[in-house]
């Protein structure tokens, strides 16, 4: 039990219940949806890059918890950042994630750490990932779909 | 080259007790001794795939151990057991469908490649552009993609049966789509994702009526209940091995001889020819012209095993059980105003598919899983099932032999957890 409160923190829970930033983003100049064939869950991201500054950031889609909640966060985190520091700030949530050595993401990032109980369920890292991974691929510029590795 | 008048009565049943011993069919499979993170295994996916009792591990361990070679080539003492216990399952897999004969069931890797066989062998030799093949709105992915491939590469046409909200199959739609231009009909003969057993006789008395020939994909009917495909009247009858408490990699296409002689062959290779020039090559007679290559030999002796097994058990005895334990399931949740039963046809075997409210199914697996439970999330390799019914995925708990009134138990416990946490 301990560990699935690990897992299902209130914060997590709470991003689930109220997703923040959820729905069509009227405007938006890159999108990209992410797909996980493993459950059929789908994210879509919508983007407002403005001189690669993330303007705003807006999802949708259906998912486990994990997923919305990881969604949800994220769009919080990378509003008004560069992309540049949206790419760094994924590499370090992968790592985060997959690689049980790392600790803490650091300062502002505690809502982001509280997604790390998926470390000890393989199989949910990628529900932690996929938002994600659609942001990158909406900055690569593709409107494609991308899977979940 | 098979005898085929030697028949093992296909179903052996055992008699006086007609109540299936759960705790003596536990100690059969190995997997129960153990635990699952520290708690008991409540096991209900064995409609993804089911465990395996001893006697078929250690059929699988004797062929390696003392009667392993290569089949049909060697002249040697050794290849000679090894091809005879490979037949000798093949004959008992014949018998336990009640094939008129043992050359008409093929050896194949699973369901999924005896229908990749049938839409590219039967497919590729009778079908024309034009040509409708009929599934139902219920199958799992691998009876409907081979179709789409099919359709793609000859031109045939791919009508769906509809279903009804219970998850049965609408009859009457069914025979409307039938015509003189049906040529197949696929179906399962029990959904995957829902449970419900069709009609199958039915839909073979119906599809013959147009002249359209009927492949039945039995995964999920031959773990359950007797099948028999003489009476059942179907032209192709395809299941897994795993499915049926043997080994993964082995499965089965029942044919009709009529049809495997017609047939072009599937792959070619060694094993499915009778000779070979530059020029031309004479094919073997079926089953071995579809059996290109060292096939699965321990598999298909452990799906003999398996057979054996299941049908010492009693398929009367396992029925009612399952039955037993699926009914009390169904009430168990029925009661509950958060969860939705997903597939709710009078006719179910083995299978209860269910949505909670406010709650994805992946996590629901997830803190099951935390209790020692494992059950199956997700859309079942059934995406147009789940569209039909308004959900992108489910949580799936299917029964095997195995499981009994404790086991559902201890999944209703496991969901009060998950209410726990989400609320």
């Amino acid at each position: 039990m301990s560990d699935l409160r690990e897992l299902y923190q209130e914060i997590i829970l709470d991003h689930n219940r109220k997703p923040r930033n959820f729905g069509e983003l009227p405007g938006c100049n890159r999108t990209a949806k992410g797909h996980n064939p493993l459950c059929g869950d789908m994210v879509k991201i919508y983007l407002i890059i403005e001189n690669g500054v993330v303007r705003e950031v807006k999802f949708d889609g259906k998912g486990c918890a994990i997923s919305v909640a990881s969604a949800s966060i994220m769009t919080g985190l990378i509003t008004g950042k560069l992309e540049t520091e949206v790419r760094e700030l994924f590499e370090s949530f992968h790592s985060f994630v997959t690689n049980s050595d790392d600790g803490e993401l650091g300062d502002g990032l505690e809502e982001l750490t509280a997604l790390g109980g998926v470390r000890d369920y393989p199989m949910r890292v990628k529900c932690a990932t996929l938002a994600w991974h659609s942001v990158i691929s909406a900055l690569d510029g593709g409107n494609d779909t991308v899977a979940t590795e | 080259m098979k005898d085929n008048s030697i028949r093992e009565n296909p179903l052996e049943r055992t008699e006086k007790n007609p109540v299936l011993d759960m705790d003596s069919v536990r100690k059969d499979f190995p997997i129960f001794a153990r635990d699952v993170r520290g708690e008991r295994l409540v096991f209900l996916d064995s409609a993804a795939s089911a465990q395996k009792p001893s006697q078929v591990i250690r059929s699988i361990s004797e062929c390696y151990e003392s009667q392993y070679a290569n089949v049909h080539r060697g002249v040697y003492w050794l290849s000679e057991k090894a091809t005879e216990a490979f037949d000798s399952s093949r004959e008992r897999i014949g018998a336990f469908l009640n094939a008129p004969s043992s050359a008409e069931i093929v050896f194949v890797r699973g369901a999924t490649e005896g229908i990749n066989l049938v839409a590219s062998s039967y497919g590729g030799t009778f079908l024309q552009p034009g040509d409708e093949v009929v599934i139902s709105h219920m199958e799992h992915h691998s009876n409907i993609v081979p179709w789409q491939i099919l359709r793609d590469r000859k031109g045939v046409l791919l009508k769906v049966a509809p279903i009804r909200d219970d998850g049965s199959i609408d009859i009457e739609a069914f025979g409307n789509i039938l015509s003189s231009k049906t040529k197949l009909v696929s179906i399962t003969h029990v959904a995957n994702a829902l449970g419900t057993v069709v009609p199958v006789k039915e839909i073979c008395d119906m599809a013959h009526s147009v002249g359209a020939r009927v492949l039945i994909d039995g995964c999920q009917a031959v773990p359950h209940s007797e099948v028999d495909v003489q009476k059942l009247g179907c032209d192709f009858y395809v299941f897994s091995g795993h499915k049926l408490y043997g080994p993964s990699g082995i499965g089965v296409l029942y044919a009709k001889a009529e049809l495997l002689d017609q047939m072009s062959p599937y792959q070619g290779g060694g094993d499915m020819i009778e000779s070979v020039t530059f020029e031309k090559t004479l094919y073997a007679d079926p089953p071995q012209k579809f059996e290109a290559g060292t096939p699965n030999i321990s598999g298909a002796i452990g799906l003999g095993a398996a057979v054996n097994y299941v049908c010492s058990i009693g398929l009367d005895k396992i029925a009612a059980h399952e039955s037993d334990v699926l009914s009390y399931a169904t009430e168990c949740l029925s009661g509950r105003n958060d969860i939705r039963i997903i597939g709710t046809a009078a006719n179910k075997a083995s299978v209860l598919s269910f949505v909670i409210e406010g709650v994805h199914p992946h996590d629901v697996g997830t803190i099951l899983d935390q209790e020692g439970i494992a059950v199956r999330t997700g859309h079942h390799c059934a995406q147009p099932v789940m569209d039909r019914f308004g959900v992108s995925s489910t949580t799936r708990a299917s029964l095997g032999m195995y499981n009994g009134r404790d086991d559902i138990d201890a999944l209703i416990g496991g969901l009060e957890r998950v209410k726990e946490i989400f609320n």
